[in-house]
């Protein structure tokens, strides 16, 4: 009785154990997909002009990478060696696609936002990269919390740099099903006759580059394990 | 026995049931979720046709604004005779429709090759259509102030994919009313700039030169412009040509219909 009580407890726990735990908290900071590893930085930079859209894009990620990082692992002993790479790629590409459709039936503006985006997560390094460095080699379990942590690290990068653009770039945020909030009176802006106009750099593609770079700057100035020799 | 998950036998089993598999989860979730986008596109299409006769709709009440400002729907052939028009609701799912001519498809399959083959010839472009049996629809609007207005649906080519849009004349036929036009893949900051207000506002009171060598012109940067063109986009040459290519192949056929006898008996 106390055995099995032991056993399951220790399953229980083998999950979140500190080992496990690192899973979810490491590509957060240490080893982060954009950041550290700079994988997946073509969507970061292209579709942060709004919140509303890296929302969307984030959760679509999260939703591919779960969902492909826990099949991956249930099929790690079925899938054929010599074609692993190519069951990988169609796992991904038909949870991008499943993604794909239920966003034009239920978000169609930001779906036409993200426009081909959507389906470039199918070719996001972070995912691929996952599968095959993780998921072929783990337990569902431990994939599980693998995907979480790497589609998080992904996510609050793009959040990050979407809120610095937006409300520098648009003086407003936006989220899913809320639209745009302006911050400013609109009598401010200079069509207007006022005196603020907003800053058409932060809109455009390199100032997402120059935010990740400021992003990893600060990241690599405050964090031990990224100190490089010499 | 443990099967060998290597052999050929199991890698083209394992193949054919994730094909299988992946295809029939695909199929569902498409047909699925079909209805719903088929929905969205009609919502966007009677968007776009009301913004070009300067209407703001939303998504939750462009068919009822559609309904209230559009008055008929009309399908034309290619040389410009009426085929059918209808005055009932908006119906997506009706294939008859006026509303569900989809002229993207149409371009794609058919007129893209044509008109670049016919390179702007007018009756070399008539005759290489003539059995495609091609319809192009015209929406008969009414302004608040009674001013009848026809919305014309155009698609063409930027330099990297389709480019489309509406041109809403006013009731002379010749003058422009308001234009929009959106692009799938040009180049952000240059040709994309053909969706922006600042393009489509030179549209306004321009007119169609129906005498002229061309019906209108969309000229290269900087040059000088008269009622019958507007300065194109620089940077953006190719997709301002594109514009420019659409809207004279397209209207030419509306033309012959606004000309025809059909028109001037109503």
């Amino acid at each position: 009785m106390s055995t099995e009580t032991a056993a399951a407890t220790a399953k229980k726990e083998s999950l979140f154990s500190k080992k496990n735990r690192r899973l979810l908290s490491d590509p957060l900071d240490d080893s982060n997909p954009i950041t550290v590893q700079v994988l997946g930085i073509c969507s970061a930079l292209a579709i942060t002009v709004q919140l509303q859209q890296a929302v969307i894009m984030s959760l679509s990620v999260l939703f591919v990478m779960i969902g492909g990082n826990v099949i991956v692992s249930l099929l790690r002993n079925m899938i054929p060696d010599r074609i692993r790479i190519i069951v990988q790629l169609v796992i991904v590409a038909s949870l991008v696609i499943i993604v794909d459709q239920v966003l034009k039936a239920f978000q169609p503006d930001i779906s036409e936002k993200l426009s081909v985006f959507v389906g470039l997560i199918i070719t996001n390094c972070i995912i691929m990269g996952r599968l095959e460095a993780f998921a072929l080699a783990n337990k569902p379990g431990p994939s599980f919390l693998d995907a979480i942590g790497n589609a998080m690290g992904y996510a609050w990068i793009l959040l990050a740099v979407s809120v610095v653009r937006e409300v520098f770039g648009s003086g407003a945020i936006s989220l899913p099903g809320m639209g745009q909030i302006k911050f400013l009176p609109s009598s401010w802006f200079m069509s207007e006759g006022g005196f603020y106009e907003n800053n058409n750099l932060m809109i455009l593609p390199p100032m997402a580059l120059i935010t990740v770079g400021i992003i990893i700057w600060i990241q690599r100035s405050r964090n031990q394990a990224l100190f490089e020799e010499n | 026995m443990a099967i060998d998950k290597n052999s050929t036998g199991y890698t083209f089993l394992f193949s054919i049931a994730m094909v299988v598999v992946v295809g029939t989860a695909l199929a569902f979730t498409a047909l699925s979720l079909k209805d719903r986008q088929d929905a969205n596109a009609a919502d966007k299409k009677m968007i776009d046709i009301l913004g070009a006769i300067g209407v703001d709709a939303d998504r939750s009440n462009a068919s009822d604004i559609f309904a209230e400002y559009v008055v008929e729907r009309i399908a034309i052939d290619l040389e410009g005779k009426q085929v059918s028009s209808t005055k009932s609701p908006v119906n997506p799912k009706d294939k008859t429709d006026p509303f569900s001519i989809d002229v993207k498809k149409d371009y794609r399959s058919s007129v893209k090759s044509a008109a670049k083959a016919a390179d702007g010839d007018d009756a070399a472009l008539m005759a290489a259509l003539a059995d495609e049996g091609l319809t192009f629809p015209l929406f008969q609007c009414v302004t608040d102030d009674d001013q009848n207005l026809f919305v014309i649906p155009i698609v063409g080519s930027g330099l990297w994919g389709p480019i489309w849009g509406y041109i809403a004349l006013e009731d002379d036929m010749t003058t422009i009313f308001g234009a929009k036009f959106d692009h799938k893949t040009e180049t952000p900051g240059l040709g994309a700039e053909i969706r922006e207000s600042f393009f489509t506002e030179k549209f306004k009171g321009k007119k169609l030169d129906v005498e002229g060598a061309a019906l209108f012109s969309v000229l290269k940067g900087g040059a000088a412009t008269d009622e019958y063109s507007v300065d194109g986009i620089t940077g953006g040459t190719i997709t301002s040509k594109g514009v420019d290519e659409m809207m004279n192949r397209t209207l030419k056929v509306y033309l012959r219909y606004f000309q025809s006898e059909t028109r001037a008996q109503r």
